[in-house]
């Protein structure tokens, strides 16, 4: 079983990842945990503490990191492979598509510090295309929790689903939206806020304060059904083609880059079944920068203001 | 003749068929490459035939030895060794590279008895290999892993990962052996007019490995190199050095690059067989 935080606290999700490893290692007793010298900041140090002989530390070697957890793998054991997303999904490209993905091998891999906040490394540090490059790697599941109680949920869909599955965690504290009662299912969508003014679509840590957007929005007049995707791949093709007849007008806001991400997927979809006017909101085309990470947010419109001057800029001229 | 001397023999002879079925599986599908399966069939013949604990009537037993073939494009040479090993009937080689087939140009764990690791990127191999020998002594199995990489492919970098975690003092990775198929000649050019990697045992050396150098294609050798390594990896990594000549066993093919990754037509198909019926009727 595992502890779930309250509703309203701010709990960084990448502690949650951590703690979460050690809550569900006894019901998966094939798990292992493999590190490239990040632990302390992953919070995969939590299981190295507690399961130090299921704890594997590789050193700042990514590409032999995934190899050696896809030949584990093949024995029948569960690697989770923790690193920053940067890295991971990038520097191990080829080992996670040749070695992991195409034998289908049950290796779990944790993208940690995705998007910007990273305690402002900048550029070298933010992943902008993780999500996208995952996406498009046949075999492979992408999970984007949105709080600490989805992100521990996350992890435990992660285990029981067979097979290689990328899970975005972040680093900066996020506000517990869910309660413990709460639950994901991949390749289903949420909606966590309803109206049909225009749809609100977003993923990871973007979703309270989408939510938070909705509701204020709500009191504004402006009905927004707000929906949220914790696996972008499988997507919940029915939710969105729904949103796209019955909203007309679509928003995604990902923490992330625009083109391939939630925005590109949810694109994606849309076009070729439901044509629907569509704004992504995330990094648009760059590399990021250190600094203040919510004056970043909301320089490209991913702050709860920022979310909701997009939404009444897209009814305004719509 | 000893019985240790009629063993040699006999895994000559396996050799030698091999080299048979790499020719008619590349000639018969038009592809392939000959080159390196042919450097390579004589390290397949004592690995398969004589040093690993495998049983092609139950492919998939927990303690049996393992196999990575790193330079995963020298097919003809792996599926010739598992066919005539029995994994499977030695017809199946006919459709290699063919749509449907089993025998991918790479291979595929999946797809093929006896196949334990998917690979064709090159110097992802040892890697998973590790993950394997690391699995064996977590979970507390006896096996030996065997991961065949090229003198080409060396140039990898995660190679040079994987040896510098496996040969560190604090890890020392049991049970694995890497065999390096040093055929000096690589796709464009000769391995030393492309990056020379002169002394790999030297290399290997620094980085904490035990070594063995041995020339490829002495059968005798080569076996006692191969079980001495199997025993020496229960204490460390060791990699196997094994001096050997691309296109072996065919005059017009060995030591050129043209044949890295070309199928013979019908005269030199002939020719070839003829070369190898030659030198197995010595």
């Amino acid at each position: 079983m595992m502890n779930m935080p309250q509703k309203n606290e701010m709990i960084a999700p990448r502690v949650s990842f951590g703690e979460a490893l050690v809550e569900l290692a006894e019901q998966y007793p094939s798990l292992r945990v493999f590190d490239a010298d990040v632990c302390a900041s992953t919070q995969t140090g939590l299981f190295r503490e507690a399961y130090p002989d299921r704890f594997y530390q590789m050193g700042i070697a990514e590409a032999n990191m995934v190899g050696a957890a896809a030949g584990m793998a093949t024995l029948g054991l569960t690697p989770f492979v923790s690193t920053f997303a940067v890295f991971l999904a990038k520097r191990a490209l080829d080992q996670i598509r040749v070695s992991v993905a195409y034998p289908k091998l049950d290796v779990k891999l944790n993208g940690a510090y995705g998007g910007l906040p990273t305690g402002q490394a900048g550029a070298t540090h933010s992943s902008v295309e993780d999500i996208a490059v995952m996406r498009c790697m046949p075999n492979m599941k992408v999970i984007v929790p949105a709080d600490p109680v989805e992100t521990k949920l996350a992890v435990a869909l992660a285990l029981e689903t067979p097979g290689p599955v990328y899970l975005r965690t972040v680093r900066c504290p996020v506000p517990v939206i869910f309660d413990a009662g709460h639950s994901i299912e991949l390749g289903k969508g949420k909606i966590l806020h309803e109206g049909k003014d225009a749809a609100l679509i977003s993923t990871g840590m973007m979703t309270p304060r989408t939510l938070a957007a909705a509701e204020a929005l709500a009191k504004e007049g402006i009905h927004v059904r707000h929906i949220h995707l914790a696996t972008i791949k499988p997507i919940d093709e029915d939710m969105l083609i729904d949103a796209a007849r019955e909203c007309g007008t679509l928003i995604t806001v990902e923490n992330h880059g625009v083109a391939g991400g939630l925005g590109g997927a949810v694109a994606e979809v849309i076009t070729e079944k439901s044509p629907a006017t569509l704004k992504r909101l995330g990094f648009t085309d760059t590399f990021l920068e250190s600094g203040d990470d919510e004056t970043i947010f909301d320089r490209f419109n991913l702050s709860q203001e920022g979310i909701m001057r997009t939404v009444r800029s897209m009814l305004h001229t719509k | 003749m000893s019985r240790q001397r009629a063993e040699v023999a006999e895994l000559k002879q396996i050799a030698a068929d091999i080299r048979r079925l790499i020719l008619t599986t590349t000639h018969h599908a038009g592809v392939g490459h000959t080159g390196g399966s042919l450097s390579e069939a004589d390290i397949m013949a004592a690995l398969f035939f004589r040093v690993m604990n495998v049983d092609p009537e139950n492919p998939d037993m927990t303690d049996r030895d393992r196999f990575i073939l790193s330079k995963g494009h020298a097919t003809p040479g792996y599926y010739s060794t598992l066919a005539r090993r029995g994994f499977f009937p030695t017809s199946v080689l006919d459709s290699f590279d063919q749509l449907g087939t089993i025998l991918q140009g790479h291979p595929d764990m999946h797809k093929v008895p006896g196949v334990d690791m998917s690979s064709g990127s090159l110097g992802q191999g040892l890697s998973c290999g590790l993950g394997m020998a690391m699995a064996g002594t977590d979970l507390g199995l006896d096996f030996t892993t065997f991961v065949l990489m090229g003198d080409g492919e060396s140039t990898e970098g995660q190679i040079w990962e994987a040896v510098l975690y496996a040969g560190a003092d604090n890890v020392r990775v049991k049970n694995i052996v890497a065999i390096v198929d040093y055929n000096k000649v690589q796709l464009a050019s000769l391995t030393k007019d492309a990056v020379d990697i002169g002394n790999l045992a030297g290399k290997y050396q620094v980085f904490g490995w035990h070594t063995i150098e041995v020339d490829g294609h002495d059968m005798g050798q080569l076996v006692q190199a191969l079980e001495q390594a199997k025993v020496a990896a229960k204490e460390g990594p060791v990699a196997l050095i094994a001096h050997t000549v691309k296109g072996k066993g065919v005059s017009f093919m060995e030591h050129q690059c043209a044949w890295h990754g070309k199928a013979p037509n019908a005269s030199e198909y002939e020719k070839a067989m003829a070369e190898i019926d030659q030198e197995d009727a010595r």
